[in-house]
């Protein structure tokens, strides 16, 4: 029966489902730098981000509690997986690049480090669930800017 | 239960539901945001603007003075659909919004003291919450919230218990939830509040969907609702109030149409409705209310009621055979609206897979953040029903919401 769905797997992609359903990141750091919270106040998603940094100030590693959509948790998810090693200064680019696939579906300044994201270019369909993606990567750079409160209003 | 009207027959009223949504027949079951409108108000709307458009209370001419009775025979419609017992005591606002603002403005720092309490419930819209705590903050007024219990119902001995230090000067609570369905007991609320010397408000944007409001049987001292979730234009509320708290009111907004004579040392306000509608009113939205309302008595309050009954408990039915669903409310008395959760599918999620299917249903925290958090949720979807919703379109919503259940399982 599920099959009939067919029209809406641009968006819930496999790797969607699989790490909206299954979150490797989604924990809180014990051991962390920075941390920021994220709030939708449209729809009332929030994602919660702690970042722990390496020696050479790259994130050394990210986790993450969501409540919200398998779009917002997958996204966090493999944001989480995305930035690893990444400087701050990378990470920012990253997320400008996203915002952009995000909002229309194309990513000519993605690198091939970022292809894991691609399956989120489907959201570019669903104007109302664009912020869903993005919204944890502002609490991301939230914490990488040491600002304790963002939004993807 | 057979539905006592012809649904068919009333869905051709509406021109928008012969709209197909990517391949698939309209299923709209999000009345409770805002209603779908039928010939009659789109057309009254369309033939004033063509034929005899004109500002109104000011024109010296023909046009204005059509436009001027047809504005104001849509007062006349509002005082007979609430039972008022005077035209006067109607004013026409923005929407529900604007009524609550203008009470919490004019009757809150007008008449309320500092020192004495609102009390509002926790199953609020945030309208109905947001400008008593404005008027907390400027003006001493202390914000009392009546709990609600687990079934969604207003605890009613906690609310009593709230009035009892005699400090309550207004009681300002929904007639009925848009999240829960709940229909408050607004007879009673009002005896316990005038018991101990506190004014009542009802937040009616639902209600008066619902069933027929007697302002004078409910004995309550203020009542508004808006406009477009009656089957009208956007843009149009109602507020009515009784007159000697009206006259004792202070005006909200100023500006032209409020006044009886300006200079720059002094103005002085025009009686009441008027004192309270500054500036150019929605004119054509008023002429469309009156529509919506002569459309909505011609179908009749009983017939919509026990089609509501209907719809509400089929869906009841239907979706709580849903596995894994849970559906907030069990009020004894309740209308069409039905919030759940799916525990394998965020709201979210749910309602963009229904979209797809051309169900249009609302999902997130329906500008009830604190009634959410009461019931440990962030966001539920919610469908909620209208004159020309059909049991097969509940149906269909069940069947689809197995179907997104096993899609996200």
């Amino acid at each position: 029966m599920a099959e009939a769905f067919d029209d809406v797997r641009d968006l819930y992609q496999e790797v969607i489902l699989d790490h909206g359903r299954h979150p490797r990141h989604a924990q809180r750091l014990e051991d962390f730098d920075s941390t920021a919270k994220g709030d939708n106040p449209m729809c009332g998603d929030r994602v919660q981000v702690w970042v722990k940094f390496s020696p050479d100030t790259t994130i050394a590693a990210t986790g993450f509690e969501a409540r919200g959509c398998a779009i917002s948790v997958a996204s966090a998810d493999l944001m989480a997986e995305t930035v690893q090693g990444r400087s701050k200064a990378d990470t920012k680019a990253m997320f400008e690049a996203f915002r952009e696939m995000a909002r229309t579906g194309v990513c000519p300044a993605c690198d091939a480090a970022m292809e894991r994201l691609a399956p989120l270019s489907g959201v570019h369909e669903y104007p109302s669930r664009v912020k869903c993606a993005t919204l944890p990567w502002h609490a991301l750079i939230a914490a990488l800017d040491g600002t304790k409160e963002t939004s993807s209003e | 239960m057979t539905i006592p009207f012809d649904v068919a027959r009333i869905r051709e009223d509406f021109p928008i539901l012969r709209q197909t949504i990517r391949g698939k027949p309209l299923v709209y079951l999000d009345s409770g945001a805002s209603a779908q409108k039928p010939r009659v108000v789109i057309d009254a709307m369309v033939n004033a603007m063509e034929t005899q458009y004109a500002n109104i209370h000011r024109g010296l001419h023909w046009m204005s003075e059509r436009t001027t009775d047809a504005y104001e025979a849509t007062r006349d419609a509002v005082a007979a659909l609430m039972n008022a017992s005077d035209r006067a005591e109607i004013i026409f606002t923005g929407n529900s919004t604007g009524a609550m603002n203008l009470v919490a403005h004019s009757y809150g720092r007008g008449v309320l003291k500092p020192g004495q309490a609102v009390v509002i419930s926790a199953m609020e819209h945030h309208s109905n919450i947001v400008p008593w705590q404005m008027l907390r903050d400027s003006h001493g007024i202390e914000l009392r919230v009546a709990p609600i219990t687990d079934a969604g119902e207003l605890d009613m001995a906690a609310f009593e218990a709230l009035l009892q230090d005699g400090k309550v000067g207004l009681v300002s609570i929904t007639h009925m939830s848009n999240v829960l369905g709940t229909v408050t007991p607004a007879e009673r609320i009002v005896q316990i509040a005038h018991a101990h010397g506190a004014k009542v408000m009802f937040d009616g944007s639902q209600a008066i969907v619902h069933r027929r409001i007697d302002v004078q049987a409910l004995g309550c001292d203020f009542y508004c609702w808006t406009g477009h979730k009656l089957y009208g234009p956007t843009g149009i509320g109602v507020l009515w109030g009784r007159r000697e708290l009206l006259e004792e009111m202070p005006p909200f907004m100023g500006g032209g149409d409020m006044i009886s004579s300006v200079t720059y040392e002094k103005s002085t306000w025009a009686q009441v409705p008027h004192k309270f509608e500054a500036g150019t009113p929605a004119i054509l939205e008023g002429i469309g209310l009156k529509a919506a309302i002569d459309y909505v008595q011609s179908i009749g309050y009983d017939a919509m009621a026990a089609h509501e009954a209907a719809l509400t408990d089929h869906a009841i039915a239907r979706l709580s055979a849903i596995e894994g669903i849970r559906i907030y409310g069990r009020a004894q008395d309740r209308g069409g609206v039905i919030s759940f959760t799916l525990d394998k599918a965020h709201a979210h999620d749910v309602a963009t897979l229904l979209d797809r299917q051309g169900i249009a249903v609302r999902a997130g925290h329906h500008c009830a953040e604190p009634l959410m958090r009461r019931l440990g949720l962030d966001s539920t979807a919610r469908a909620s029903f209208g004159v020309y919703t059909t049991l097969e379109e509940i149906d269909v919503l069940a069947d689809t919401l197995n179907r997104v259940r096993e899609f996200f399982t």
